[in-house]
């Protein structure tokens, strides 16, 4: 009793709809030092930036594309728009944002989000940050919070001192062309022992078709601070290809701790090429928590690079791929420093030939003694099509380590929907509860607005097309 | 009164062998049937094959469920029916509390799945709380993930905890006390034979006539090779207990059940 057709028809992406264009600038087509000329006069933005930008467009020129991972090669980087300008200025209230914008936001929940648990909101579409929000107590402690052109604009120094510091441009060729277009994306800072209990969240959107989505996250957390930074991601179904290549760089000061939660729901047309690494020191806690579900592509591995003594790194990754879907995805965690201790825990599910990889690396510098690492991944393949692959590497040059590795994979089986069938479930019923109890020990780390989110969006990836 | 299972000259196979060979069973309500046999005698498969299990091919026969025919219906559509099965080897679901578990299940059979009609959570509750009491299941077994990590004898008692909270029609329960220990199969027992107090048909399958001093059937089979082979009232079964199995080998008896 293989699972049967429990196709998601392109229909059924909830998030597929899309706005006509209406938008005050859109580049032309293609990638020139020309577009990157044009993005930061748009932006009217300092001179050394702009050098930044044309000196990372070279090395995205010269770097290879990587031979590893999910194949680029049908990525064609002319025929993507780099930069769109969706409206005039950024709203501080949703009325302020064009009525056709601010409709899409409202479909897919951020406002009603906003008011119910979130302490500050930002909504990038297309290009740029057309909202953004801070509860005022937060910034009368002096919480940061705004899109990064603006943060380049108003904290320069601060911007420049930490922007490109975790992630250069020359880390990998995406970073590079991140680096050269980047445009939109997270600018945080929190101040010394100042506690952000709610989350802050940014919704990223995509709705011109061939779209090039380059945000830039940067997130400083001061020594003993604390922040959970949550993100959503969807596009509008289009037969051409988009790209969303972000790069998210986080400084965890001693003592601070930062949680990174991905909601990461692209449609089946974007390629999701994003670098993510955060540098953690001394007793500080960096916890990524990266749920993917969208996307025909993501090649995805959130870092943490463990700098100071007893620091600390979770990474819980979600991967779930469904018909013509790639997810490679996974976690890096480099000891840097004595005492530290990492844990990275992958879950992901395949279907309808659907594939998922869990890819990881746990290095360990000599004289980082005294260490614990724990990688445990287990994959889920709901049918014969469908395929899941693990390539975990280790790179210990030091001896006094304690290091675990596990990895499970399974397949639904015949007799576990049997058995819940023999329960009265259906067996699309049957399969959803297996998969969500499957995800259920990393859903449950999810604030409950995130974990009913991710639930429904699991069981919207499961569910037929009959009623 | 009609009976509530019929199996009439049920052939089933499992990867083209065939393992029944023509059973004929009539459960009525209220009625318990023992049916014994060494193992490999084709017990569970007729447990399986009753339930819908795929990869039990019914060559022949037919099988009547409170007179519709339950061979045209999937295993979860004849749980709705009112068809119950304690697994011999219950699954593990990790992942999914046993709480979680229970209520979709009741609410998938008795709720109709619908919205509307399922089970006030407050009633809930207090079945739940009242079954896993008479079965001795710690109350936090309840948040425990479903058959994950339990023991043998813990995974029986959560089969029967899931008869009595589903109140089946008919419950067939393939080797429930297999692996438990005199104290727990006393308990079990006792949780059965509550569920058992009305209407419910009930087809226990055992290899051993152990179960039978707790729970008394009113009919006894024994199956050997694909065929019921010998039927009667409890008597059958303590002769069973006594001289084994040796005695009905080559004898072929067989008669009519009910």
């Amino acid at each position: 009793m293989p699972v049967k057709e429990l196709d998601v028809g392109l229909d059924e992406y909830k998030y597929g709809f899309r706005d006509p264009e209406k938008y005050v600038y859109k580049a032309k087509k293609g990638l020139s030092r020309k577009t990157v000329e044009e993005i930061s006069w748009m932006k009217q933005e300092p001179d050394w930036m702009r050098k930044l930008r044309f000196k990372s467009l070279d090395i995205f020129e010269k770097k290879p594309l990587p031979t590893w991972g999910g194949d680029l090669t049908q990525l064609d980087f002319q025929d993507i728009y780099y930069y769109i300008k969706p409206a005039e200025k950024q709203g501080k209230t949703w009325d302020e944002v064009p009525e056709d914008i601010k409709k899409t936001f409202e479909r897919l929940g951020i406002p009603e989000a906003e008011r119910k648990f979130l302490a500050g909101v930002g909504a990038q579409y297309e290009s740029e940050v057309v909202y953004h929000s801070l509860k005022k107590e937060l910034e009368e402690k002096g919480v940061i919070f705004l899109d990064t052109d603006s943060a380049l604009r108003k904290h320069p120094d601060l911007f420049k001192e930490y922007f490109g510091t975790v992630i250069p441009p020359a880390d990998n060729k995406m970073a590079a062309l991140n680096s050269a277009v980047w445009s939109g994306g997270s600018f945080i800072y929190i101040p010394a022992g100042v506690k952000v209990d709610m989350p802050l969240q940014a919704y990223f959107r995509i709705n011109a078709e061939r779209m090039g989505q380059f945000e830039r996250t940067l997130i400083i957390a001061e020594e003993d601070s604390q922040v959970h930074y949550v993100e959503g991601c969807t596009a509008p179904i289009y037969d051409a290809d988009s790209l969303h290549s972000a790069v998210v760089e986080i400084i965890v000061r001693p003592g601070a701790r930062v949680r990174y939660t991905t909601i990461q729901n692209w449609s089946n047309n974007v390629y999701n090429l994003v670098t993510k690494r955060a540098a953690a020191y001394e007793g500080a806690t960096m916890e990524w928590i990266d749920g993917n579900l969208g996307s025909k592509l993501t090649m995805k591995y959130p870092s943490v690079y463990l700098m100071g003594p007893k620091a600390r790194a979770e990474i819980l990754s979600i991967a779930f791929a469904g018909r013509n879907q790639y997810q490679d995805a996974g976690g890096k965690v480099i000891h840097g420093a004595p005492e530290t201790s990492s844990t990275i825990t992958s879950k992901s599910i395949s279907k309808d030939g659907g594939r998922t990889a869990y890819r990881g690396l746990v290095k360990v510098y000599k004289g980082a003694g005294n260490i614990k690492s724990t990688v445990r991944c287990d994959a889920l393949i709901l049918d014969g099509e469908s395929r899941s692959d693990t390539y975990p590497y280790m790179e210990i040059d030091e001896e006094n380590v304690n290091i675990g590795h596990e990895a499970t994979v399974s397949k639904i089986g015949e007799e576990q929907l049997f058995y819940l069938m023999s329960r009265g479930l259906s067996e699309q019923e049957a399969a959803i509860m297996i998969v969500n109890g499957f995800i259920e020990p990393l859903v449950k780390e999810l604030p409950m607005e995130y974990a009913v989110e991710m639930n429904r969006l699991i069981e919207l990836q499961m569910e037929g097309s009959v009623g | 009164m009609n009976p509530i299972l019929e199996i009439k000259d049920l052939y089933v196979s499992i990867d083209g062998k065939q393992i029944l060979k023509g059973i004929n069973v009539e459960i009525g309500p209220g009625e318990v049937h023992a049916l014994m046999g060494r193992n490999g005698s084709g017990k569970s498969t007729l447990a399986y094959a009753l339930m819908g299990h795929p990869k039990y091919v019914v060559d022949e026969g037919r099988i009547f469920f409170r007179g519709e025919n339950l061979l045209e219906l999937s295993p979860d559509q004849r749980a709705r029916k009112g068809l119950f099965l304690a697994f011999q080897y219950p699954m593990a679901v990790p992942g999914v509390s046993v709480a979680n578990f229970l209520r979709t299940a009741v609410n998938a059979v008795n709720g109709d799945g619908g919205e509307k009609k399922s089970i006030p959570v407050s009633r809930f509750r207090k079945e739940l709380k009242e079954n896993m009491n008479l079965l001795k299941i710690e109350p936090s077994f309840a948040k425990r993930y479903l058959n994950d990590g339990f023991s043998g004898g813990e995974k029986k008692r959560m089969e029967v905890l899931q008869l009595a909270m589903v109140k089946p029609a008919l419950a067939i329960l393939d080797e429930a006390d297999s692996g438990l220990d005199i104290d727990a199969l006393k308990i079990v027992s006792e949780s059965i034979n509550r569920v058992m107090d009305g209407e419910m048909g009930t087809l226990i399958i055992t290899h051993y006539q152990r179960i039978l001093n707790y729970i008394n059937p009113n009919f006894v089979h024994v199956m050997a090779d694909g065929r019921i082979v010998a039927s009667g009232g409890p008597e059958l079964a303590r002769k069973l207990e006594t001289q084994g199995y040796e005695w009905l080998e080559g004898e072929g008896v067989s008669a009519d059940a009910g």
